[in-house]
């Protein structure tokens, strides 16, 4: 048994903890106790969990300690605390969504990531908050309150996985799990200066992700380093038969390419992306096209004409497929109820109370997408635009492995700025939209600070299930700031 | 078999014709539910069959059941569709009975379509699609009247139904007459049946009837159509479609207009009563489900599935006509078939016996069996040979057969003999017919003189001189024989 540790003497990187813990040099339990104790220090503060998970993550750690004693073999996680976003279903515990339509629901099963993430070896510490069902990207639209960003707590952590990328960034745990639906894992990660995935559509199971928009939802890991966020994606993706939309392979292979470098990729610049970044971002991004280029990758400027319409297709498929998704909350089985005197009248109380504004918005938007006489011209039209997206990317793809744009297109911004302007708010999404219209995968990577001293983010696009390239890209830039 | 002339009495009111199409939803007799893993079970206590999926709980996701999908084809290919590369959509509404506030069904692109259903009169009706979706659940409303929803104190659901998978066979508008519309159902039924991918018990509401009903002027545009719902028997579906064409043909001739809406039918006061009109419809919103992804079986599958069909309803009732030289539609043929009983009246007349005797026996005597009757078929052939030698009468052969079904088998000539059937000879038979002319000459005069209903006085004495074991053809003719020698 290894000695009791604290504080400094217990690693940060979760490739770090596991093999520590693996090999009986550091105690699950020891590392547990930290993030704890961050989280008990800081997290009123920044909010970033809506339930912390200590009974259960105790008895866990304990649990896998024994099993280093008992000399079991443990997997890649062994010991490593994991903060879910709070729209992925743990068996008897609260998955919110942070919204009040699901007072009181406890899923009777757990998603497959949780499985596999128990299976691996790691220590869920709690449940992260969101905006509302996923839907935003600030972390503001929350029924139990806002997210803040731990490098300044009157900013924005980002969205919807605010409370991952804050989690992580605060020291409130190694490693996390997002979900992306349209950069609600990238966009906050480049806010708050950690590393996140949005993988390629299918590569991580959906089942037990309680859905905002099927075709574009997607699990992804966020991290301190690229190295912990694919020990993290290798651990949750694969192949599930749950989950029809699954991709038939097994679990991605990355981590064994970090280090191969970018000599000879060819990196694309997209000469027509949409403007609006701000200068501070571009000029990181410039710094990052420069260190692949010093690195040895060729710099191949591309177009991607369609990029630009992502936003507006997006914003009729993805309502328009939640419009459906949250139509289940009714009041019939679970969650809240508002009872009334008729059933279409209970209906229309529960929905009324228990969603919040920004959710109410995009069921009536979908819905109106959807509508008869309207669906050709908004839905139908929307798909039109998503296979025209994805046919230039392939086209672009013929001419460079991997692309590069901003994350967002600005550093984390003043909460409250934003929250009475729709518009404004869905414009974080710009860059970020297209590879969930296409189902490629695109990831956010620290890359130094802009105005304030803020983090700035650059993102990295690739092919589907090309995520090796994509991240040995990554690990080339993070390198570079070393 | 479509293009021999049928039903040459169209069923016509007023003047009007008939065009009726039939929607036809049936549960798969499939071991598990469409989208999930909850066994799919009749009868069991409610909420006993549930699963995440079921319930449409958050995080949920639908997997297809292959056996569905596979009994899918096998209906299609059994009303001669085309099997194509399908989807699913999302059909969306509120109802408590519905978990997910929408239906997963297949919508524009269904999994079979083009086919055909030729009635056992030769009628051919258009099958336009047969596409699989999923059940409700189901809803029990307590207090307030008549089981509806509205005005009743509360709700139960039972969602035990939800998710079980359907496939939905819509007809083309061919259908003319209240009976067509029956046969169609029960040739359905058969056919279901036949393919084993349902039971198809109406009481049970594993097989549901919609009857979408107009009527026009013959040679005219479609009339406006109601859809009439709540058929729970064959017996309803005409009686609920004889009244609606009433109906909706008296409207027209009072100068008033058919309104398109659904309509319930009253068993109890046999009539349709509105349920929704056309403006209160949903819009459902469909759009391609996300969920799951595109069905698109191979030619092998197609080809494996089309080729473990059995022999279907028509084909095993066109093989009894050809053997029986009757016609498909006669009512033996169609009983003895619908009781499964076709097969082996085929092997009696394998084993040598006669098929026509055979099929008269089985439809008057087997009633109580099932298809597989355990009287050997060998028995049954020896006695219709009896019978056509002359050995037996058809009365006295009725008698031995059954004896030989409470036995379960028996030898014919034995079990004669031992009743006294002995055959009598010629010339016992012509002294009997000879005595008759004597005691009876009143109608032997009359019978000479051309009164054939004098004949029934003298085969009478006959028999009941020969205490019934005369062959009455016999007698008849050996009559005629001498009237034309007197």
């Amino acid at each position: 048994m290894a000695d009791q540790k604290t504080g400094d003497q217990i690693p940060v990187a979760a490739t770090d903890i596991s093999w520590e813990v693996r090999n009986g040099v550091t105690r699950a339990a020891d590392v547990l106790e930290r993030y704890l104790a961050e989280i008990e220090r800081r997290d009123d503060d920044v909010h970033a969990f809506n339930l912390v998970l200590v009974d259960e993550a105790r008895a866990r750690a304990a649990e896998i300690d024994d099993n280093v004693v008992m000399g079991r073999v443990l997997g890649s996680l062994a010991g490593v605390p994991v903060a879910l976003k709070d729209n992925m279903c743990t068996r008897g515990i609260p998955t919110t969504c942070s919204s009040r339509i699901l007072d009181g629901w406890k899923p009777p099963y757990d998603a497959t990531i949780v499985t596999k993430l128990r299976d691996a070896g790691a220590v869920i510490i709690g449940k992260t908050n969101l905006d509302e069902f996923a839907m935003g990207s600030s972390t503001e639209n929350s029924a139990f309150g806002a997210t803040h960003n731990p490098h300044d707590l009157t900013r924005v952590p980002g969205g919807s996985s605010g409370g991952s990328a804050a989690a992580v960034a605060a020291g409130f745990a190694p490693v996390s799990l997002g979900s992306d639906t349209g950069g609600s894992i990238r966009q906050p990660a480049a806010l708050c200066g950690v590393v996140g995935v949005k993988p390629t559509y299918g590569a991580v199971s959906r089942l037990g992700l309680i859905a905002f928009a099927s075709s574009l939802d997607q699990i992804g890991p966020m991290a301190n380093n690229v190295a912990d966020s694919a020990l993290l994606l290798e651990a949750v993706s694969g192949h599930d038969p749950l989950d029809s939309t699954s991709i038939q392979q097994g679990p991605l292979e990355i981590s064994k390419q970090l280090d191969w470098g970018v000599a000879g990729l060819r990196v694309g610049r997209i000469t027509d992306l949409p403007e609006g970044a701000s200068p501070d971002v571009n000029e990181r991004l410039e710094v990052a096209f420069d260190a692949l280029r010093a690195a040895g990758a060729e710099i191949v400027d591309v177009e991607v004409p369609a990029f630009t319409y992502g936003l507006t297709a997006y914003y009729l498929i993805a309502p328009a497929e939640a419009s459906s998704n949250l139509a289940r909350y009714d009041g019939v089985r679970f969650g809240l109820r508002i009872d009334a005197p008729d059933t279409n009248a209970m209906y229309l109380a529960t929905r009324t109370e228990g969603f919040g504004d920004e959710v109410k918005r995009r069921i009536m938007l979908g819905t109106y997408a959807l509508s008869a006489g309207y669906y050709d011209a908004y839905y139908g039209r929307a798909l039109k635009v998503r296979r025209r997206i994805a046919l230039d990317f392939a086209q672009a793809y013929e001419k460079v492995d991997v692309l590069l744009t901003p994350a967002s297109p600005t550093v984390a911004f003043r909460m409250g700025d934003k929250t009475t302007d729709p518009m404004s708010m869905y414009l974080c999404d710009t860059y970020t939209i297209p590879s969930n219209l296409t189902g490629d995968p695109g990831m956010s990577v620290p890359f130094g600070t802009g105005e304030s001293g803020l983090p700035v983010g650059v993102q990295v696009l690739a092919p589907a299930l090309k995520e090796d390239v994509m991240f040995r890209t990554a690990a080339e830039l993070e390198r570079s700031m070393s | 078999m479509s293009d021999r002339p049928v039903d040459a009495e169209l069923w016509t009111l007023r003047g009007y014709e008939l065009v009726v199409g039939l929607e036809v939803h049936v549960e798969l007799l499939t071991r598990t539910k469409l989208f999930s893993g909850s066994p799919n079970h009749f009868g069991d206590a409610p909420n006993t069959n549930i699963d995440p999926v079921s319930l449409g709980l958050p995080g949920a996701l639908p997997v297809l059941n292959r056996q569905a999908v596979e009994l899918a084809m096998r209906l299609g290919l059994a009303l001669n569709c085309t099997i194509q590369r399908s989807t699913f959509a999302r059909k969306n509404y509120f109802y408590p009975d519905m978990p997910k506030a929408y239906q997963i069904s297949q919508y524009d692109e269904p999994i079979s379509v083009d086919g055909w259903l030729d009635l056992p009169s030769g009628f051919r009706v258009g099958i336009e699609r047969g596409h699989l979706e999923e059940d409700t659940g189901k809803s029990t409303h307590i207090g307030g009247s008549g089981g509806r929803i509205h005005g009743s104190d509360h709700s139960l659901i039972d969602f035990n139904r939800a998710g079980v998978p359907l496939v939905e066979i819509v007809s083309r508008p061919d259908i003319r007459t209240p009976e067509q519309a029956k046969s169609y159902v029960s040739e359905l039924r058969a056919i279901l049946i036949a393919v084993g991918a349902s039971d198809a018990k109406m009481e049970e509401g594993s097989m549901r009837v919609d009857a979408n009903v107009s009527v026009r002027l013959p040679g005219a545009e479609l009339g406006t159509r109601c859809e009439i719902k709540n058929l729970n028997s064959i017996r309803s579906v005409g009686r609920a479609i004889e009244y609606e064409a009433q109906r909706q043909v008296g409207m027209i001739d009072a100068g008033e207009n058919i309104r398109q809406e659904t309509r319930h039918w009253d068993e109890n006061d046999g009539r349709t009563h509105t349920l929704r009109s056309k403006e209160d419809a949903d819009d459902y919103r469909y759009f391609q489900e996300p969920d799951l992804v595109v069905v698109d079986p191979d030619a092998g599958w197609i080809a494996q599935v089309r080729s473990s069909l059995p022999v279907l309803p028509a084909a095993r009732r066109q093989r009894l006509a050809d053997l029986t030289a009757l016609q498909p539609d006669a009512e033996a043929v169609l009983v003895v078939t619908e009781r499964g009983q076709d097969e082996y009246v085929l092997s009696v007349a394998q084993a040598g016996g006669d098929a026509g005797r055979a099929l008269v026996h089985v439809k008057e005597a087997f009633a109580e069996q099932g298809d597989d009757p355990l009287v050997p078929a060998a028995d049954l052939a020896k006695l219709t040979n009896l019978e056509i030698d002359g050995a037996l009468t058809a009365t006295q052969a009725k008698q031995v057969l059954a004896e030989i079904v409470a036995g379960n088998g028996g030898d014919a000539a034995a079990i004669a003999a031992s009743k006294g059937f002995e055959a009598m000879d010629d010339s016992e038979l012509e002294s009997m017919v000879d005595d008759a002319i004597s005691s009876q000459a009143d109608a032997w005069m009359k019978f000479c003189a051309g009164d054939g209903k004098a004949m029934g006085a003298l085969v009478g004495a006959v028999m009941k001189a020969s205490k019934g074991q005369a062959d009455g053809k016999a007698v008849t003719a050996i009559l005629n024989e001498r009237r034309e020698n007197s």
